[in-house]
Parts: structure tokens; sequence; C-alpha cells
């Protein structure tokens, strides 16, 4: 399924070759614990993108030494599995994937009180099982709800997003192909909706200072959008035990009613 | 001044829960007078007072929680315990001997071996230091027999119920013996394995519905119903052998 590049990759009436228009996100699906190992976990789907994380800890931190005196180490493996990309990805981790673990992890950390729990660990692992631009976003998503469904305190859940141009014209959510195209630029923002706060920014290519402006403003709606989605998936997974419960105590009333 | 959800409403890190006036309770925190929650979990407030239930969490050590631990280590001085915490706990066999310690003469691995269970108490821990145990106390020690069961440290109180109503009510229905650890492992003891089949039926069902309300008349109908049904077993299989 080799990708043939658009000749355009925006038409005339604003409309991106996959059909969506300029401030418009890929769909997205996310489900909250799924690993049942893992002390918390979740999945994302955005476009194309499938990511799986999963929490453990705080636990005992290994080796001895890591251990901060007077917070939590979080620890945060980002990996892109082998199949994940066209041509097969060495599973070693490469540099780029290093990076992103390291800013992944300087996004989530202020949003989690790390300071209860001095001298532990807790450890985070991001897994991408397919990619397809923007993956860096999604994955601190995902990470930020299996936090939550750990159980860990946290200060707000950390929705992230990307917004840039392409062919001149500013869009969010960029998919691998348009992240790819010439002369663009790629903007990917952690947002911590609440406290109205960001806490990754990053960028490359070129925009003017206007175009700063409103792409970052389009990334930060766009990161309340996915902070919805967030809050509605962390609420599903609760609500469903809870009927299937409520349905249980209908029919252990009914039957003692029998 | 205004409280923005509802008793017992579903909320997640991050929600702005009441401003001004109020106190934050449990897994809330408070920032420029709001209070926002840290942990999914169930809203309520009570006169001023904003807490939030956590439907998930880990248990954390309190100094004098008896808690119920498995032993990792056998060490020279004591042993390595696991409590289901972020930390190992120590148990120092002063605290386990009554009488100083002979380290040519005591024999540590026969008083608590790796791999068996104890129910000990915290007698210290903060921030900087692992926590440290007893088992010098009435009721604590070592578990010789009997079941284990893990549950949600948060759902502790709700087996216990309001001054222990629940599980005064377990025991008197099962004949079970049953001892809570506030880390989140019950240690269950009872004359048959059915009697504590129905103790650990009883305990999972408490987890499960932990946030509905008139639980213990529930959970005493299903212990009944399930009496009921073994009485009922017994008579329908003694009947071919009489005749």
């Amino acid at each position: 399924m080799s990708q043939k590049k658009p000749e355009k990759l925006i038409d005339e009436k604003g409309i991106r070759y996959d059909g969506r228009k300029l401030d418009e996100m890929r769909p997205v699906k996310i489900e909250v614990g799924i690993l049942s190992n893992a002390d918390g976990s979740a999945y994302i789907e955005q476009g194309k993108n499938r990511i799986l994380a999963a929490v453990y800890g705080p636990r005992e931190i290994h080796p001895k030494h890591q251990a901060l005196p007077d917070r939590a180490a979080l620890r945060c493996r980002y990996h892109m599995a082998p199949f994940s990309v066209q041509e097969r990805k060495s599973p070693a981790p490469s540099r780029r994937e290093l990076e992103i673990s390291k800013v992944m992890r300087e996004a989530l950390e202020p949003s989690v009180f790390t300071e209860y729990y001095p001298r532990t660990a807790i450890d985070l692992f991001v897994e991408v099982l397919q990619a397809d631009g923007g993956t860096r976003c999604a994955g601190i998503t995902v990470a930020s709800l299996a936090l939550a469904d750990a159980g860990i305190p946290m200060r707000d859940l950390v929705a992230a997003c990307a917004a840039g141009k392409v062919e001149d014209h500013l869009v969010l959510d960029l998919n691998d192909v348009e992240d790819k195209s010439s002369d663009g630029a790629d903007m990917p923002i952690a947002y911590m909706p609440s406290l109205n706060a960001v806490t990754l920014l990053q960028m490359d290519g070129m925009l003017t200072p206007e175009e700063f402006e409103q792409v970052l403003t389009m990334g930060i709606e766009g990161c309340k959008q996915i902070g919805q989605l967030q809050k509605e998936a962390l609420k599903a997974k609760y609500t469903v035990v809870k009927e299937g419960e409520a349905e249980k105590g209908e029919e252990a009333e009914e039957e003692a009613k029998e | 001044m205004p409280v923005f959800y509802e008793n017992r409403q579903l909320v997640t890190p991050g929600d702005l829960l009441a401003e001004n006036d109020y106190i934050n309770g449990e897994n809330t925190y408070r920032e420029d007078g709001k209070i926002y929650a840290t942990r999914v979990g169930l809203f309520n407030h009570e006169d001023k007072r904003v807490y939030v239930v956590a439907l998930k969490s880990f248990y954390i050590p309190m100094v004098g929680d008896t808690i119920i631990g498995r032993v990792l280590e056998v060490t020279l001085g004591g042993w390595i315990v696991n409590i289901r915490a972020p930390y190992v706990a120590m148990l120092r066999a002063s605290d386990a001997l009554e009488r100083p310690v002979r380290p040519q003469k005591d024999d540590l691995p026969s008083l608590f071996d790796v791999g068996d269970m104890m129910i000990a108490k915290i007698v210290a821990y903060d921030r900087t230091r692992d926590p440290l145990l007893t088992v010098l106390e009435r009721g604590l020690g070592k578990v010789t027999r009997g079941q284990i069961l893990e549950i949600t440290p948060t759902k502790i109180p709700r087996v216990i119920g309001k001054k222990g109503s629940m599980i005064t009510m377990i025991k008197n229905e099962t004949g079970c013996q049953i001892m809570i650890g506030q880390n989140g492992r019950i240690v269950i003891i009872g004359k048959t394995p059915e009697d504590e089949h129905s103790a650990i039926m009883a305990i999972r069902m408490i987890e499960q519905e932990a946030h509905t309300t008139g639980l213990t008349d529930r959970v005493t109908e299903m212990l009944r119903k399930m009496k009921g049904e073994k009485t009922t077993k017994e008579v329908v299989e003694n009947v071919p052998k009489e005749t």
C-alpha cells in the first residue's frame, strides 16, 4: 500500500487531500484500561495512528541510583514497532525515539504529583503500532490517560495536538504526508485544558510571527477538543462498569421478589 | 462560591470542583482559590469540605495501619516485606522476637521464610524512610492457614462498613474468621472451603458494587441464598443414597 503523494495537498476550496477541512482533526477513538497486567493503560486511534500506552507504579525504583530524594522519577519510553511504518524500523531505540521519550516525559511531568511519592519510579511505556504523523502528540494524549487510569494523582490531563502550515495554508493535526511536504511547518503542542498551561511546544519549518500566533491558537483549540475526548473516554470505562452493575442489581432485586 | 458537581458524580483529574470558600479534601488540590480533582472518582461535599472518592488507587503506608505483608527476603537482621505499596517494608528481628537477637543462634527463616504472609503493624514511616513493621502486638504474626484476597485499597472502608457492620455481618453469615489489612489484602479462615468461598464472593461483590447503596442488605441476601442453595443441594444429593 505505497502512498502516492498527491499533486496538491489542499485544493482551491480549502479541502485537504484526505477530505478534511483546514481546521479539522482526524477522527479519534480512545479506550482506557485495556491491558490487565499494567496498573494503567490506554489505546488511541487518531486517523491511521494506533498507539498503546501502559503505566506501572509508583513502584520501587531499580537501579536504585536513579531514585530522586524528593519526588518520583517518571521514566518514559516511546517506541515504534518495527511494523509501524512502510519500511521496517529497527526495533532498537533510535536517536529520534530517545528524544521523543524525553520531550514526552517533560510534557507529562508537570501534570503528575511526583512529589507525593519520593524515591519511587513511575514507568510509562508508549508503543506505536502504526504511525501516520503526529505520533508524539497522540502518544502524550494516551500516556496521560494511562496515568489517570493507574490512579496516579494528577493536576490535569494533558492533551496534545499538532498544527502547522501546508502549501501556504494553516492547518490542524498534520498527517504524515502533510508533515513531509516541503516549505511547510509543523508545531506539536501539549496543553493542560483546565489550567490553561502549555507543557510542550516544538516547531520545525518556518512561520512568520503572525502565523505563529495563529497556529498556536489553532493548536490549543485542537488540544481542547482532544481534552474533551479524553474525559469522555475515561468516564466511559467506569460508566460501563456502573451500568453493568445496575442491571445486576435490578436482576437481584427481581429475583428477590420472586 | 459555587460547587460545580453533584454528590456522587463521576469526575476526572483536572475537573474544577469548587471555588473560594471550600476546603479541599482527599484527591483534590487547590490553586488560586479553585479546587480541582486529582483522580478519577466520585465527587462528594460535606459542608465546606470537598473531596473525591477515588475509584482506583494504590496503598500508601500510614503509621499505625495494620497490613498484610509477604516476605521477600530474609536478611541477617530481619526481613524485607512486600506490603503492596511503592515502598518495601522492613521487619527487624528485634520487632519479632521480644528479646535481644543473637545472630548466631536465632534462626530467622524458621520464624518467617520467603513467601510467608504476615499480619503486621506499621510503626514508623515518612517520606525519607521505608516503612518499619512490628508483629509484637495482639492479633499480629504469621498467617498459617486460610486464603488471601486482594482488592483496591480504597474499597477497604466499604468492606468494613459503618462501625464494622459489613464485616461483622459477613463473619456471622459465613462463620469465617476475617482479617483485613489496610493495604487491600484480606485473610479469610473458614471451617470449610465452601465457607471461605462464600466470604470471598461477598467481598468480591462489595468491591464491584462499592459505590451503590443498600449494599449490606444485598450481600446478606446473596450469602443467605448461597447457603440455601447449598443445603438444598445436599438434600438432593442425599436422596439417592438413602433409597
